[in-house]
């Protein structure tokens, strides 16, 4: 078991697409949360063996893509500041935000690490004690307990040069706020795999409850994302809505409790600003006071200036699966993937780069 | 962005291990998963262990996939 080639065997997919195809009688939207997930569906052409019943709609599930411009500008700003060394994951570069992006401060004598991994952001505050290293931490419940462990590491190991900016994002409470939006209407919900893997599949239970919707775990590879959407059609033909997990082998009901106690212990829940739905109370974390040392916030004296949205952009709707890209007048035309204007051309996990690499909504 | 990749672990030291995925070796951090061993299956997400993959629950969802493709294909 290598746990990737067995999850793409062409024969068991046929089998799972024909019994979606037989079973499916109602018309329903399902919205796949994740970036990653519409990676999937894009790459291996999932789309185009569904049946005509069932449609798919992306969502807000890409840590850059909701990054919202006003925090894009906070991280340029600690760029800017001379002496400051900012360690990022390499997406993070090419992000526009009000006037500048990490690339181009980066081009203007800003020190600018791209790394894999807050370990090597740490190395990075290690080997120069005289500067200190600020590590932008992006990312859902996945990578916030990796964080957290890099500061706690930092303080076992005496690094006082370590810091983070926390524009961490919590999933289950955005959802609500789509949910509660209304702008989109759904029929179940492909949850997010490796953000489940932290927090287990029971924090998605009140969609189910409260919201009627039904929700699959799903993993990353094609009979994962077409067993998720067979047990999507299963609930819906028998009019349920529970939480149901596809994703067994990456995703325990409780999730993973170390991860979850060490992002407990460092951070706290906050507001967040998300790109195109706004603040959204509880969906982000801070550092807690314990961790205060730690926090680029409070360490830095940040002047981002004021937010400008990019004109004409419609990232904003197209993460709250109103829009597609296909409906933006910028897409493929000014915004490309050599020079975006929004953030969801950027990140290959956003769905503009999916929809423009796999040729979707171009037209002609 | 929430991208895991399955990798083997070979050998651990204190809370980081040597693991291998698809040939290639690479050092990965184990603060999140300290009950991982050398020989499971790991999921990691930039650098770090987040969870040992479940052998016995990929089989049952492999098993359960292959029930669907069989009734299916039987009609």
């Amino acid at each position: 078991m290598k746990y990737i080639s067995e999850f793409r065997r062409s024969e068991l997919a046929e089998g799972l697409i024909s019994h979606i195809q037989h079973s499916s009688k109602t018309p329903a939207r399902f919205m796949e949360f994740c970036g990653g997930h519409t990676v999937t569906i894009f790459r291996y052409g999932i789309r185009q063996v569904l049946p005509e019943t069932i449609e798919m709609v992306s969502g807000p599930g890409c840590p850059i893509c909701v990054t919202a411009n006003a925090d894009l500008d906070k991280a340029i700003a600690l760029a800017q500041i001379p002496g400051v060394i900012i360690a990022t994951f390499g997406d993070m570069l090419k992000v526009p935000g009000s006037r500048s992006s990490l690339e181009k401060a980066k081009a203007e004598g800003a020190e600018v690490y791209t790394v894999y991994s807050t370990m090597d952001a740490l190395k990075a505050a290690a080997d120069n004690p005289d500067k200190p290293v600020v590590f932008l931490g992006i990312g859902f419940e996945t990578t916030a307990p990796t964080v957290a462990a890099s500061i706690l590491q930092a303080g076992e190991q005496g690094i006082k040069n370590y810091y983070v900016l926390s524009l961490h994002k919590l999933c289950p409470p955005v959802i609500r706020a789509l949910l509660d939006a209304g702008e989109v209407e759904l029929q179940g919900l492909v949850c997010p795999g490796h953000v489940s893997t932290i927090i287990g599949s029971h924090p998605w239970e009140f969609i189910a409850n409260e919201y009627g919707i039904p929700c699959v775990v799903s993993g990353f590879e094609p009979l994962d994302i077409l067993q998720c959407v067979d047990m999507l059609v299963g609930q819906v033909e028998k009019g349920q809505s529970k939480v149901e997990i596809a994703y067994r082998r990456g995703v325990r009901p409780e999730g993973n409790r170390q991860a979850l106690k060490l992002m407990e212990q460092v951070f706290e829940p906050a507001p967040a600003r998300w790109r195109g739905i706004g603040e959204v109370a509880d969906s982000g974390l801070k550092l807690r006071d314990k961790y205060k040392s730690f926090d680029a916030e409070a360490n830095f004296t940040i002047e981002p200036g004021p937010v400008v949205e990019p004109a004409g952009c419609i990232c904003g709707e197209i993460l709250r699966g109103v829009k597609t890209p296909a409906d933006c007048p910028l897409f493929g035309k000014t915004c490309l993937p050599e020079s975006p204007v929004g953030p969801c051309m950027v990140s290959t996990e956003g769905s503009c780069s999916a929809y423009y690499l796999y040729g979707e909504g171009l037209g002609g | 962005m929430c991208l895991a990749i399955p990798v083997l672990i070979k050998s651990i030291e204190d809370k980081e291990a040597e693991a291998e995925i698809g040939g290639i070796t690479r050092r990965i951090s184990l603060w999140l998963t300290p009950e991982a061993k050398v020989g499971d299956y790991v999921l990691v997400h930039t650098g770090y262990a987040i969870n040992i993959l479940d052998q016995g629950q990929a089989e049952e969802t492999l098993a359960l996939l292959r029930e669907i493709a069989e009734a299916e294909e039987a009609g």
